[in-house]
């Protein structure tokens, strides 16, 4: 079947191409029916992926070890869960996946603007038929999933047991689906600039997919950041990595355009810097696949080879000098209809709070490509660590929060001093109230977070005043009861309240990691059994060793080979909390030089973490046991000398002796505490923020539409009659 | 299984063909405007415009009224602010008016 595979993507290569002539012909020369051709040349694309993508994800579930994908990134032991998550561990397919999301989502936009904006849309397709052309060159000429090798090997690498973690199946579409939904706005984009529609028409037509690519790609990186502190032993959910990173640039400048796109709907204002937003968040998505898979910088997330880097440099460059022009060459259509009538109007709000996440963008751009930057000037490369970036960003978000307080209060056009006043009298009370709860509780000596309780208690008093007001507003016009109100008013103002609750979500957000970071207590001991650590007001103890062998026995089912860990006790002033086993899991690798047993446990060994979760603190452990004893050292080599590598039953049993080696005469094991204060409320925080965008981007019941129309026609009806009179 | 795939790939590519051709056969059908006989022109464009500009208009008289309803505008401000709203509402209506107003298309 790999030669339907391959045949898929030159015919998906050949719609491109075919496809992008089509759009711009017809757009050209006004010939609709061939802008309509390219678009179903869109839609032809999808189905040959979808096609691919079906081809490989049998080969993957079938263990077909004729695909080298497969053979490089499964085995008959990685269980099965993981088998249909591993197609995307791979570079080729994680390509694939990339190509297939940009083809369903550019079918799903085009598909539902198939009646408007006839010409835009015929550049757009032309754009997005352009990166799937790329996408699907890379596959053909440099990554091809379908590359077969004959004889096919009887058993394959197995995935990197890194990726061996539930979310790892969602986490990469998620990302994927946000980078990939990024590239529409940006094609719109440009397609409006093309041919030079730059009014609200284009800015409302993507507005939802910006709102989807902006919730997608938010949705992965929380579930990446879920990964880093479930799964990857060092006990932090972001560490200021190159691809944490430039996952979250996209994020942070989709999220200022979602801002500016109201005032240019509503004003006809920021028309430059909205194009701008549009094509620097599409490029960024595009650098960000590019960091991922060109493995031009260190990451632990980079799991791509380093052959893609020359055609991504490419299309980077053609992006940024293709908008510069654009943006350039018209920027006299792109004149603001209106100036900003009053410093206290939420217009100012919202441009103080697109400065503030565009310079965020800027100061995590630059921490990012710093090492690329000084190669390039002094010939060495030189990266900056975690302080570096809190030193710049930690202010950026404590402005950024309070702006997220402040702009829900401030009216549209003009607010008066008295107002503000008012308005926010409760809020700054509740905010001091906060502050001096915290104070007098004994939380001091670290004023960036205690700034950012305060700022977030700021927040919620904005908003929760809002909702209070708004509510009674409602009632008094409605005589609704209060939560009936509180639905009505919701449901009626999805934008407006669905983003309020996304500013209650990211203060909640915040305070967690302010807290988590600020407050945190951690221990790195070397522990015997029956001896204990103390991590802040916790004591934990080792109680037993544990040790499982075969993959179908590994309790954390990732398929290691096998699997050591101890049972912990954890105490607090003598009471028992909680009960966790942590442990370490040892893979097989496919190096023979390590010996028949040596391989079979020789791979990366993985941390598998354990954790008491709690609304108020995170008590999260790891184990590092030493399998390097003179003792379990001299079982392997034992096995290695007598264990041919055609008995592999024999080598097993050689590692359930080391097992038990290890259980009857445990070795002092190196451990990983911490007790963190309020973790839990980062993913409390993120569902509540990905929550409010959910409402800010339903789409209204077509009931009420159709109410909507018929109470615009009465307005309108009205309005002339107004007129008439006057 | 080579005689499959080969009859799988030309099958993908008839499809393909079919779908992509369609809108070009349609045209050239007589008596079948091709894309529905939709023509690009600049009073269509402006209208499209202009029907998102009185949308966004529509809903930010709304937003207005709710900021006045929140405590957010003083009587006078948005006594200001919704009759400057709704005079450009009304000149917005005016020039749709001019081109021949559709009711709004939903997506």
């Amino acid at each position: 079947m790999a030669s339907l595979g391959s045949a898929c993507l030159l015919l998906a290569l050949v719609v491109c191409i075919y496809g992008i002539g089509a759009s711009l012909y017809g757009v050209r020369r006004e010939r609709p029916e061939w802008s309509d051709s390219g678009r179903r040349a869109i839609y032809a694309l999808a189905g040959v992926l979808t096609v691919a993508f079906a081809v490989l994800e049998v080969a993957f579930l079938r263990n077909d070890f004729s695909f080298n994908t497969v053979a490089d990134t499964s085995s008959m032991t990685t269980p099965t869960f993981y088998k249909a998550a591993a197609v995307w561990s791979s570079q080729e397919g994680s390509l694939l996946l990339w190509a297939w999301l940009l083809s369903m989502w550019s079918s799903l936009v085009l598909f539902l603007t198939r009646k408007r904006m006839r010409d835009v849309a015929a550049y757009a397709t032309a754009i997005l038929l352009g990166f799937g052309g790329f996408f699907v060159s890379l596959m053909i000429f440099y990554a091809n999933p379908f590359a077969t090798t004959h004889p096919a090997p009887v058993e394959g690498a197995g995935l990197d047991p890194l990726l061996r973690f539930p979310t790892m199946m969602i986490h990469p579409p998620m990302l994927y689906s946000g980078y990939t939904l990024c590239t529409i706005p940006l094609a719109f984009g440009m397609g409006a600039l093309l041919a030079r529609r730059v009014d609200a028409e284009w800015i409302r037509a993507i507005r939802r997919f910006a709102f989807a690519a902006w919730f997608f790609l938010g949705i992965g990186i929380l579930l990446g950041a879920r990964w880093s502190y479930a799964e990857l032993g060092w006990g932090g959910y972001w560490g200021w990595d190159a691809v944490e990173n430039a996952s979250l640039m996209p994020w942070l400048t989709g999220t200022a355009f979602l801002h500016s796109l109201m005032i240019q709907e509503k004003r006809g204002m920021l028309k430059v810097w909205n194009a701008s937003l549009v094509l620097a968040t599409g490029t960024l998505a595009i650098m960000g696949t590019f960091l991922v898979r060109s493995g031009v910088l260190n990451s632990i997330h980079a799991f791509g080879g380093q052959t893609l880097g020359v055609p991504f440099v490419c299309l980077i460059g053609v992006l940024i000098a293709g908008s510069i022009y654009l943006v350039v060459t018209r920027r006299d259509m792109l004149r603001s209809e209106h100036r900003i009538d009053s410093l206290l109007s939420r217009e100012s709000v919202f441009l103080a709070n697109n400065v503030v996440l565009v310079a965020l963008c800027f100061v995590i751009f630059w921490g990012t490509y710093f090492p690329l930057i000084s190669e390039a000037l002094t010939g060495k490369a030189a990266s900056v660590g975690p302080p570096w970036f809190d030193r710049y960003t930690v202010p950026l978000a404590l402005i950024l929060v309070l702006l997220s307080g402040i702009g829900p209060v401030v009216a549209w056009r003009r607010g008066t001093l008295v107002n503000a006043r008012r308005n926010f009298l409760a809020p700054v009370a509740i905010a001091l109230g906060t502050l001096v709860v915290l104070l007098a509780a004994g939380v001091s000596g670290k004023p960036f977070a205690l700034a950012m309780f305060g700022c977030a208690a700021f927040v919620l008093g904005c908003v929760g005043q809002e909702f209070y007001r708004g509510v009674r507003a409602r009632r008094a016009m409605a005589g609704e009861s209060a939560p009936v109100a509180l639905m009505a008013l919701v449901r009626r103002n999805r934008r407006r309240y669905g983003g309020y609750i996304v500013h209650i979500g990211i203060a909640v957000l915040f305070v967690g990691v302010a807290a988590s970071s600020s407050f945190q207590h951690a221990v790195e001991p070397t522990l015997s059994v029956g001896q204990s650590s103390r991590v802040g007001a916790y004591t934990v103890r080792y109680v037993r060793p544990t040790a499982t062998v075969t993959p179908s026995n590994d309790a954390a089912h990732t398929g290691a080979t096998l699997s050591l860990g101890a049972v912990l006790d954890v105490s607090k002033h003598g009471r028992h909390v909680a009960t966790l086993n942590p442990s370490e899991g040892y893979y097989a690798s496919d190096e023979p030089s390590q010996g028949s047993v040596g391989s079979l446990i020789g791979g990366q060994p993985v941390s598998h973490v354990a954790m008491n979760a709690g609304i108020t603190r995170d008590v999260w452990s790891a184990i590092a046991p030493d399998i390097e004893t003179l003792q379990l050292k001299r079982i392997v080599e034992i096995g290695n000398r007598t264990i041919p590598f055609v008995r592999p039953e024999d080598a097993l049993i050689a590692v359930a002796f080391l097992a038990r080696s290890y259980l009857q005469h445990p070795p002092p094991a190196q451990f990983h505490f911490i007790v963190s204060p309020l973790v839990m409320w980062i993913w409390i925080g993120g569902l509540i923020v990905f929550g409010g965008g959910l409402i800010a981007i339903w789409p209204a019941p077509s009931a009420m539409r159709r109410r909507v129309a018929v109470l615009a026609r009465d307005r309108r009806a009205r309005a002339a009659q107004g007129l008439a009179r006057a | 299984m080579g005689i499959l795939v080969a009859i799988l790939t030309v099958v993908l590519l008839g499809v393909v063909i079919l779908l992509v051709s369609a809108p070009l056969r349609a045209a050239r059908r007589p008596g079948v405007g091709g894309a529905g006989g939709v023509q690009i022109n600049e009073s269509t464009a402006d209208r499209v415009d202009l029907q998102a500009a009185r949308e966004a208009k529509y809903r930010e008289i709304r937003d207005a009224e709710l900021d006045y309803r929140t405590g957010k505008l003083s009587q006078e401000d948005y006594a200001l602010v919704d009759g400057t709203l709704r005079a450009e509402a009304v000149e917005i209506l005016d020039r749709l008016a001019v081109l021949g107003d559709e009711a709004p298309e939903d997506p």
